[in-house]
């Protein structure tokens, strides 16, 4: 049983400089077999051993990582959270884990920082308003809180944004939804690593995948840089590495795998105290509890695993920026980065059982996967252990590509993709 | 960001460009006979290769002809550059 982090633990611990708190996690030696490996020690892989652990009592879990944990996408994201998604499947979805947002801190004893401040996305064009206005509607009938606010309420609610109609895209109106957010990427890494290690996970770091061992239609284990692992079930949550794992075993997936970046000003006041997202201009941005903008810009159009993005796509976003808020004009940018995300065709996630038994993938978040990572490990640890997809994510399957029931949200959802 | 060497122009600024997808799907001579797996494998399977892809580009801001690139997807370095129709380099 690990310590419970508390004003009480944070005292007793500053009178020995803070040297001694407990290791998060531990630094084992992978075992000869497991009941369940995971792939990728990012949000997702580490909430679904999380998960696993917690609600199927399943006792020999890894979760097996190239790099380091929550190194990846995980802490490569703007953090934005919400589930003001179109179709019944994906609200279904992203607000099952909306909802687990906001007990998770106190659930995992560790404070990811979730902060319900509202996201607003905009409309520029008549038909901005007309969809916004049909999404609104989508969610209220499913249970999700959504408004629609006119051009002054939109500035009432956020005063910095440039409401002017001669700017070349005015802002016509948004939806708010109050319950969605942010919260520290970081800290939800951590908090479910801390947490799946308590109850027995082994977090086995720098071990890259090198192979897929399988036995006609079953799997049997693992080639890693820390040797071969035997075991029965494998959930590859590996984000936009998903299709070169596939490839390990033998399966082909509808993804493609694409930089899409976001940057960073430096740290100034409080300005901005909600997410505002724009699709038409494809702007979004937030301020950080250390006061520096996160902005997040597109995707480029080629399929890439080099992690650098395009200088166009950043100019462009910065473009839209400085339009909607020429109060950031003089700002300086102080970090860009790009992640790498594997896109479905319909822009909606992949969380299914495959042809080949005891292999599951968890993938296709495209550009929103964060805001999903309690529901998507919750979901798919329920997948791993009933060999079912839960009733959520049955509509994920992988089989939607062969059967033609696709989950649009292309366009549909708040942002572009 | 890289430099591409439209068969046409010569060397321009990738964000010139558009990118394809993956070059050499065939389209199903006889679309009529095909099963829904067949379909799905001809439309949305991809082999999102990390490392050498060949790939079709479109000079979209220049002389607007498709043609096609061999690239290396883990580090965006072009290999080489082919017109449509011609046959893929072998080494």
């Amino acid at each position: 049983m690990k310590n419970k982090y508390s004003i009480f633990s944070l005292v007793k611990n500053a009178f020995s400089y803070h040297e001694n708190w407990e290791k998060a996690w531990k630094d084992p030696v992978p075992k000869k077999e497991y009941e369940v490996i995971i792939i990728g020690g990012g949000g997702h892989g580490l909430a679904t051993a999380y998960y696993l652990a917690k609600k199927h009592n399943m006792k020999n879990i890894a979760v097996v990582e190239k790099g380091w944990i929550g190194g990846g996408n995980t802490g490569r994201n703007t953090t934005i959270i919400r589930s003001n998604y179109l179709w019944d499947a994906s609200a279904g979805l992203y607000d099952h884990a909306l909802k687990i947002w906001e007990g998770l801190s106190q659930e995992l004893n560790y404070n990811v920082m979730f902060s319900q401040r509202g996201v607003m996305n905009l409309a520029h064009n008549l038909q901005d308003v007309r969809d916004l206005k049909r999404r609104t509607h989508a969610n209220r009938l499913n249970g999700i809180d959504a408004v629609y606010l006119n051009t002054e309420e939109v500035k009432k609610f956020c005063p910095i944004i440039n409401t002017s109609q001669d700017i070349r895209y005015p802002v016509l109106g948004g939806t708010l939804q109050r319950r969605a957010g942010t919260a520290r990427h970081d800290a939800v890494a951590w908090g479910y690593a801390r947490g799946a290690d308590e109850m027995g996970v082994d977090i086995i770091q720098n071990c890259e995948v090198k192979g897929i061992k399988r036995n006609g239609d079953t799997v049997e284990g693992i080639e890693t840089t820390k040797g071969f692992i035997k075991t029965k079930k494998i959930g590859v949550v590996a984000a936009g590495h998903s299709s070169v794992i596939a490839n390990m075993a033998g399966l082909r997936l509808p993804l493609e795998s694409k930089p899409l970046q976001a940057l960073v000003s430096e740290p100034v006041k409080p300005i901005i105290d909600t997410v505002v997202m724009s699709n038409a201009v494809h702007a979004y941005v937030s301020q950080s509890d250390k006061g520096e903008l996160v902005i997040g810009a597109g995707t480029d159009d080629y399929v890439s695993y080099s992690q650098k993005g395009s200088h166009d796509i950043v100019e462009g976003t910065l473009n839209a920026i400085l339009e909607l808020y020429p109060i950031f004009s003089r700002m300086r940018m102080l970090r860009q980065w790009g992640g790498i995300v594997d896109i479905c065709p319909d822009a909606s996630p992949i969380l299914s059982k495959t042809s080949v038994k005891g292999l599951y993938f968890n993938c296709g978040w495209g550009t929103g996967g964060f805001k999903a990572t309690p529901g998507s490990g919750d979901l798919f640890a329920h997948t791993i252990a009933n060999d079912e997809p839960h009733k959520l994510n049955a509509a994920f399957n992988i089989n939607r590509f062969v059967s033609g029931d696709l989950v649009d949200e292309h366009g549909a959802a708040a942002v572009a993709h | 960001m890289f430099v591409i060497d439209c068969p046409y122009c010569g060397e321009r600024e990738q964000s010139e460009f558009k990118a394809g997808g993956e070059a050499h799907i065939v389209r199903p001579k006889q679309p009529t006979e095909l099963s829904d797996d067949q379909w799905a494998e001809y439309l949305f399977m991809r082999k999102n290769i990390k490392g050498i892809q060949f790939e079709r580009w479109v000079h979209i801001h220049g002389c607007r002809k498709w043609f096609n690139v061999v690239r290396d997807t883990s580090n965006d370095v072009i290999k080489a550059v082919y017109k449509m129709g011609e046959k893929p380099p072998t080494n």
